[in-house]
């Protein structure tokens, strides 16, 4: 029996899965219409009970983050979608968005009528035009069904649905610095509080969701809350898309209820590439510290991955088996914050900026031995004294590279360099076994 | 008043307790204890945006300690609320080296060279908080430097701590955004968009905040060290917004002037006339020496004694009257006001060296004179009507005021003019689109609630009955009324009764009363009893050959409508001048006294509030002396001593006359002036004075000259259909007296109007069409 | 070149959009690209024109955004993802391979204009390492050889069509359109997804391992 359980991913494999026809021909909107007939109340209710937390990194109860917009205040609410999707290694709300958007607006309707929302957007990265074309024309083909805009399903509640597109700037994911943005400002994050359910897009409440999060929803008002918080664990309910990448034989996505373990994943996929081991792995994207062999039956789910010393984060598996240098990938991690580190806090902005310098020497084997404790006090002064996450996460490759990899840095050092081959780490270096 | 009760709360910081009103920032509460908390972006006028992050400290509330440190700039008080510093937690310490150690890491530590070394915020606590060495080995960040961000500011993006004090000043107090961060991460950098300058009026105030040299003005820039200057805390002679300034001293000259820190006026800004209009008291043409026309008809060096006595002589032989200008202290004007009546024997006396009307002397009398409207009633107003007055032009700290909370509370603006400002626009004020000449009708026909207040300007003396409309509002609503005059000596010399109506104290002169009071003071046996002349009527009576001798002070003949009768009474009187600089009125006058500037002398300035703006001499050692000294010796040289020979003397007599308490003049309504009708090419001048100008007191700063705004005609988009021009196409204006040639701007404007600038280049209104508003005037293409 | 009413009306339609015309900066930004190949100052005037803005204040955005270029981009814009996983897997082979074969530095273009070539930080297609982006559109599993063949068909204004995209690759400017907001009517084309993405439901459904 396999442990895998599609639901939002079950007929991707349909070549016309992202159409209006496609996505009706499996009960696609009649979610939608059962939530409007419910009282909002109840549909945020519902969402409770089933436990659904939020999948864009930090796992906040979804329904709770909606019983948080005030009721009766005669102002304007939003919804926001976060299709930023730039945490490196997370690669679930594309593919997604490309084989099913409909989904996803099903859920925002529903979202947003939930808490009584009359405008939603999706904030989607720029970097992906087809997965734009392909929102754009399901929002027009909702619009033309009636699902979007005036009186929808007959129910004489509107919604506009409007689809904004980034830049470039992974800070963006951030909610803050994305209504920021979708203000059109500069993306940089905002002072909370106020937080966005009391003052978020132009100051009123809004919500922010990821995509992942707001799709599942149709699928829990179409079978229930108990049919959700039947998969899963005791505090982390449902269904999930793993994003598995980089050293084994076949990469891809996995819909699993939330505990699964890397080790099954891995046997279900068909495991490192032949003749590698598995070296070290990322929990949940690149801000989340990295884990060994040594984690392979840590159950992925919020409190499994935490308890073990990470964060389950955004369930990118990123696996990097023996040829890798891990003082390389972090490097390469550091350069990416670097780079988009929005420039606002002064621990981000230079420490980054610091970091790279320092892991750059060490590579060139310019570095010593000292340099390592320079880092770890450096990752300390930034570490809980920026103002945004990011930074926070800036750290996370770095401190815990140190904890299980101290020697490989120090080889850098003795060796005058890098010791690995990095050539041998490509997917072209040997064929890929099986696929 | 309204009684606000205050939520107190009390908390505990580094073991002391202090209670602070609800919404005070931890920072602030530790203040009051005398805990000093390093910061960078932190400034108590702006929108916290804990960017920096060098105040980090411990916080826990009710036994829950914050898991990481928390910015106190952006963490309001809370009860059960315990805060722990760099002084008592080694968390807070280390987060706070650790900062330090960062903001230093791409700074140039140039502080050697660098403008605000030893007055540096960055260095300061470098020292007090930093660690010793720094143990970055690397490359510095480097950017071309400095980039001129506009004639005046110059950045040095390298020193640059990306604090964003400055973008947020220019954002959310200036309201000119046109500073901005740009670029993204480590590369993030201020900038303005390249054709574009920092040309607000407020942005020497960045200069001023920025905590470390990266924002530095043009005309200071390398020229001291703070250690060399002498401050002395001064007022702003400019304008009637009566800023509180420090001005700085190196060896007799005034190298730079600060904002002062005034909470009830200036907050801590001022505008950039205020900071950088300063040369012209250290111009070359300073006049030293008193002259003498001699019997060749021209002006001679001549001694003190030979030159009172020449002046006494001329003035005693027959009917005199005084002219002084709106920008003298209030114990200058005193002085002059005493002058007139005690050596001159005259009520012929007017400050309002301007278009002026006899409406507005009664106005002025009636509503203005005693009366205490403030910044404070703009802070509670529900509305605000402009009329005859645009703030950010006129009085740019009451433009800042009302922004103020227009962003904080969307307090209602209403302007009514033809043109709709600049200013206005970024007060998102309802424009009541009205002729020139046709505001009376639109502000009868407004209506305000009792809380709310009416700022009238001194042009609404230009559109007859519009005082009158204004003052029968006020009657009718009970709404709070300000007359702002656009210089820093009109209300004083109001005060001091330097105009024909009033005695000081505002105490009318047909009152017996109030005669007896001035005279007892005053020691004198009588007073003049009639109603002295205004400005106008003085020069049509000289001319008339009724008066023949003027004592003129501070006055430009081409400020007023009708200079030619100006310069004909100028010629035929017998003319003493007291000046700083030579002026049209030293090339006519016969004898001429030099006076000293505001900086050289102490005294003080009524804003438009009423309030006294007390300044000393800020350079010490010059032997230039105040007009009451110099009225007072020649008063003594005529006989008729009016015995105030110091400033201080004028100061404690004018004090202790206080303010009158019987009726006040009554105001006699005047009626509005028929509206003119234009068609064709015909249009009606409506104008008014930027706050840059070519204004005689911004000579010799041609840095802030050359970011004064460009003079254009500007005509409304029908019109400029009508007469075949767009944007930036030369439009000719003329009347009979005159013709103005200018770049057309097509912008909000009455159909019937044509706006141009007063006294600024190539537009010189008064001078060239010999009026200054309402008047018609033909436009076509050039 | 000039902005034609046609342009100005396009521009109105997307400030229509939003509750707020502010928040059109960005898509109108894109339009500019759309328009001119990159951000110029004549955009820039106009954008803050229409939005009611100082000019710094969109300059200030338009820098932010990586997305936003300063001067021109080929026809065709290639970028390599060199984040850590796709850099590991081959990215910086192909990165370095390309730079060789086209005789450029990061950021650069070619003579004739046809490629540009820069690196890229993280583009969501992991599971599809190494990942090569013309135009924003997806070259999934890329090797020094593919990336090299990909851009000599551009160069011979033949483009390879994308991996997971349009059936052929759209121009820069075409593209800049798309994420104005203007759709372009292509969403049908492509595939729905890709293997990798397929796997697990493939998995699932055989109801066994791979
Ligand atoms: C630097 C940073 C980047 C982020 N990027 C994303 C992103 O790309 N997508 C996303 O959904 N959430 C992202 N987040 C998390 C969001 O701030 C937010 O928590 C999330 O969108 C909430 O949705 P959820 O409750 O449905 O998870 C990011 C957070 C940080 C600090
Ligand atoms: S220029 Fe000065 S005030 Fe402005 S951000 Fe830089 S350091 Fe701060
Ligand atoms: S403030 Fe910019 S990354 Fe946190």
């Amino acid at each position: 029996m396999s442990t895998l359980t599609p639901v939002l991913s079950a007929h991707w494999d349909e070549s016309d899965s992202f159409t209006i026809a496609g996505y009706k021909r499996h009960g696609g909107y009649e979610a939608a219409a059962k939530a409007l007939k419910m009282e909002p109340d109840a549909v945020i209710q519902l969402v409770k009970d089933s436990g659904l937390r939020g999948r864009g990194g930090a796992g906040f109860p979804t329904g709770m983050k909606w019983g948080f917009i005030p009721q009766g205040d005669n102002k304007d609410h939003y919804l926001v979608v976060n299709a930023d999707e730039s945490e490196p290694g997370t690669c679930k709300d594309m593919p997604l968005l490309l084989a099913n958007p409909h989904v996803l607006i099903e859920g925002m309707i529903i979202a947003s009528y939930a808490i009584r929302a009359k405008y939603a957007f999706i904030y989607l990265r720029g970097e992906v035009v087809h997965v734009a074309r392909r929102l754009q024309q399901a929002i027009e083909d909702a619009y033309k069904a009636g699902h979007l805009g005036k009186n929808i399903f007959g129910s004489g509640v509107d919604l506009e649905l409007v689809l904004h597109i980034g830049a470039g700037a992974y800070i963006c994911g951030e909610e803050t610095a994305l209504l920021d943005s979708l203000e059109g400002f500069r993306g940089q994050p905002r002072l909370r509080p106020p937080f966005p359910a009391i003052a978020g897009l132009y100051a009123r409440p809004t919500v922010v969701n990821n995509v992942e999060s707001i799709a599942s929803v149709p699928a829990i008002i179409a079978n229930g809350a108990e049919w959700f918080s039947a998969m899963g664990t005791e505090k982390s309910k449902g269904m999930t898309l793993y994003s598995l990448s980089g050293h084994v034989v076949n990469p891809g996505q996995f819909e699993a209820p939330l505990g699964i373990t890397l080790r099954q994943l891995l046997e279900l996929s068909g495991g490192i590439r032949p003749g590698h081991q598995l070296k070290f792995w990322t929990p949940g994207g690149s801000s989340t510290p990295i884990f060994t062999a040594d984690h392979l039956d840590t159950p992925l789910d919020y409190e499994g991955v935490s308890a073990a010393g990470s964060m389950l984060g955004t369930k990118a598996l990123q696996i990097f088996d023996e040829t890798t240098c891990v003082l390389r990938a972090v490097l390469r991690w550091s350069e990416f914050y670097k780079h988009e580190s929005c420039g606002k806090c002064t621990p981000c902005r230079e420490g980054t900026t610091w970091l790279v310098q320092i892991l750059r020497d060490l590579e060139n084997g310019k570095g010593t031995a000292a340099d390592l404790d320079k880092l770890l006090d450096l990752c300390d002064n930034i570490m809980g004294r920026s103002f945004c996450a990011l930074g926070d996460g800036a750290t996370s490759p770095i401190t815990s590279s140190i904890k299980f990899f101290r020697d490989e840095y120090i080889a850098h050092v003795t060796h005058g360099g890098c010791p690995f081959d990095s050539h041998a780490s490509t997917l072209f270096a040997t064929e890929r076994a099986g696929a | 008043m309204s009684t606000e009760v205050v939520d107190m709360i009390t908390v505990i910081i580094d073991g002391f307790e202090v209670t602070v009103p609800k919404g005070t920032m931890v920072i602030r509460a530790a203040e009051k204890l005398g805990i000093q908390i390093p910061r960078f972006c932190d400034h108590p006028l702006l929108d916290p945006v804990g960017a920096c992050r060098q105040c980090l400290v411990d916080i826990e509330i009710n036994g829950r300690a914050f898991p990481k440190p928390q910015a106190s700039c952006t963490i309001p008080v809370e009860p059960g609320m315990i805060v722990k510093t760099q002084l008592t937690s080694a968390v807070a310490a280390k987060a706070q080296e650790g900062v330090m150690e960062l903001l230093l890491i791409n700074h140039p530590l140039d502080c050697p060279v660098c403008d605000k070394g030893g007055e540096c915020p960055l260095q300061n606590q470098a020292m007090s908080t930093g660690r010793s060495e720094s143990r970055f080995e690397g490359t510095k960040r480097t950017f071309e430097k400095p980039v001129k961000i506009s004639a005046q500011v110059l950045l040095d993006r390298e020193r640059c701590i990306l604090c964003a004090r400055c973008t947020r000043f220019s954002d959310q107090i200036a309201a000119d955004p046109f500073i901005t961060l740009n670029e993204r991460g480590a590369l993030q950098q201020v900038g303005i968009y390249e054709k574009q300058p920092f040309e607000s009026y407020f942005s020497g105030n960045t200069v001023q905040i920025c905590p470390v040299g990266a924002l530095t003005g043009a005309s200071y820039r390398f020229h001291a060290r703070p250690f060399d200057l002498v401050s002395t805390p001064s007022a702003c002679e400019h304008c009637a917004s009566g800023c509180s300034l420090r001005t700085d001293v190196r060896r007799g000259k005034t190298l730079r002037r600060l904002a002062g820190d005034d909470a009830e006026v200036n907050e801590e800004w001022n505008c950039d006339k205020g900071r950088w209009a300063f040369k012209y008291v250290t111009a070359g043409d300073r006049i030293t020496h008193p002259l003498v026309r001699g019997e060749d008809g021209e002006l001679h060096e001549a001694s003190w004694p030979e030159a009172l006595a020449a002046a006494a002589n001329g003035l005693g032989a027959n009917r005199s009257a005084v002219l002084v200008g709106g920008r003298v202290t209030v114990e200058d004007a005193y002085g002059y006001s005493k002058f007139a009546r005690v050596a001159l024997n005259t009520n012929d006396i007017d400050f309002r060296s301007r278009v002026s009307s006899d409406e507005e002397r009664d106005f002025l009398a009636a509503k203005v004179v005693g009366s205490s409207t403030t910044y404070r009633d703009i802070d509670r107003a529900d509305a605000v009507l402009l009329v005859g007055f645009e703030p950010e032009e006129e009085s740019p700290i009451v433009f800042l005021r009302i922004h103020k909370q227009v962003r904080k509370r969307s307090l209602k603006v209403t302007a009514v003019a033809s043109k709709l400002s600049r200013g206005n626009e970024k007060l998102n004020a309802n424009f009541l689109c009205v002729a020139p000449g046709a505001e009376a009708d639109a502000v009868t026909a407004e209506s305000l609630t009792a809380q709310s207040i009416i700022l009238v300007g001194e042009r609404a003396s230009e559109s007859a009955g519009l005082l009158s409309a204004v003052a029968a509002l006020a009657d009718r609503t009970g709404a709070k009324l300000a007359w702002i005059p656009r210089r820093s000596g009109e209300r004083g010399a109001l005060e001091a009764g330097a105009i024909g109506n009033l005695l000081p104290g505002g105490r009318p002169v047909s009152d017996a009363s109030a005669r007896v009071d001035v005279s007892t003071v005053w020691g004198a046996d009588a007073l003049p009893t009639t109603v002295g002349l205004s400005a106008c009527a003085i020069i049509e009576a000289v001319n008339a050959g009724q008066i023949g001798s003027l004592v003129v002070a501070g006055v430009d003949p081409l400020d007023g409508e009708n200079h030619h009768q100006t310069l004909a009474a100028l010629k035929k009187a017998f003319v003493v001048s007291l000046e700083i600089r030579p002026s049209a009125v030293t090339a006519l006058a016969d004898v001429v006294l030099p006076v000293a500037a505001v900086t050289e002398k102490s005294g003080s300035f009524l804003n438009w509030e009423g309030r006294a703006r007390h300044f000393e001499a800020a350079v010490v050692d010059s032997l230039n002396r105040s007009d009451v000294r110099i009225l007072s010796m020649i008063a003594d040289e005529m006989n008729r001593p009016i015995g105030i020979p110091t400033v201080k003397a004028a100061s404690k007599e004018l004090a202790s006359l206080s303010t009158w308490d019987g009726a006040r003049a009554k105001f006699a309504a005047a009626k509005p002036a028929k509206s003119i009708s234009v068609s064709g090419n015909d249009a009606l001048l409506t104008s008014w004075r930027r706050l840059l100008d070519e204004g005689t007191l911004q000579q010799g700063e041609e840095n802030l000259a050359a970011t004064a705004r460009k003079s254009v005609a500007v005509i409304s988009p029908k019109r400029a259909a009508s007469i075949g021009v767009v944007d930036g196409d030369a439009v000719r204006v003329s009347n009979d007296n005159g013709v103005i040639v200018m770049p057309v701007l097509v912008e909000n404007i009455h159909d019937d109007a044509l706006w141009l600038p007063r006294n600024s280049r190539g537009s010189h209104l008064l001078a060239t069409f010999g009026v200054a508003s309402g008047a018609r005037v033909t436009v076509v293409k050039d | 070149m000039a902005y034609t009413d046609r342009d100005i009306a396009t521009m109105d339609t997307i400030i229509n959009r939003y509750p707020r015309k502010r928040s059109a900066i960005m898509p109108l930004l894109h339009f500019v690209q759309a328009h001119d190949g990159f951000v110029t100052g004549e955009g820039i005037e106009l954008v803050a024109k229409k939005l009611e803005l100082e000019t710094a204040e969109v300059s200030a955005v338009a820098t932010f955004y990586t997305q936003y270029k300063r001067k021109p981009v080929g026809e065709y814009h290639v970028g390599v993802c060199t984040n850590t996983l796709c850099a590991i897997m081959g990215g910086d082979e192909i990165l370095a391979g390309l730079k060789e074969h086209l005789g450029l530095e990061n950021d650069g273009v070619t003579a004739d204009g046809k490629v540009s070539l820069e690196h890229l930080e993280c583009n969501a297609a992991c599971d599809y390492a190494p990942v090569v982006m013309a135009n924003w559109e997806f070259y999934d599993n890329q090797n020094v050889q593919s990336a090299k063949d990909l851009v000599d068909s551009m160069r011979a204004g033949n483009p390879i069509p994308p991996t997971r995209g349009p059936n052929s690759l759209p121009t820069w400017k075409e593209n800049s359109a798309v994420l104005a907001g203007i759709n372009d009517g292509r969403a049908g084309e492509g595939v729905q997804a890709g293997d990798p993405s397929l796997l697990g439901l493939k998995i699932a459904k055989k109801g066994s391992k791979a």
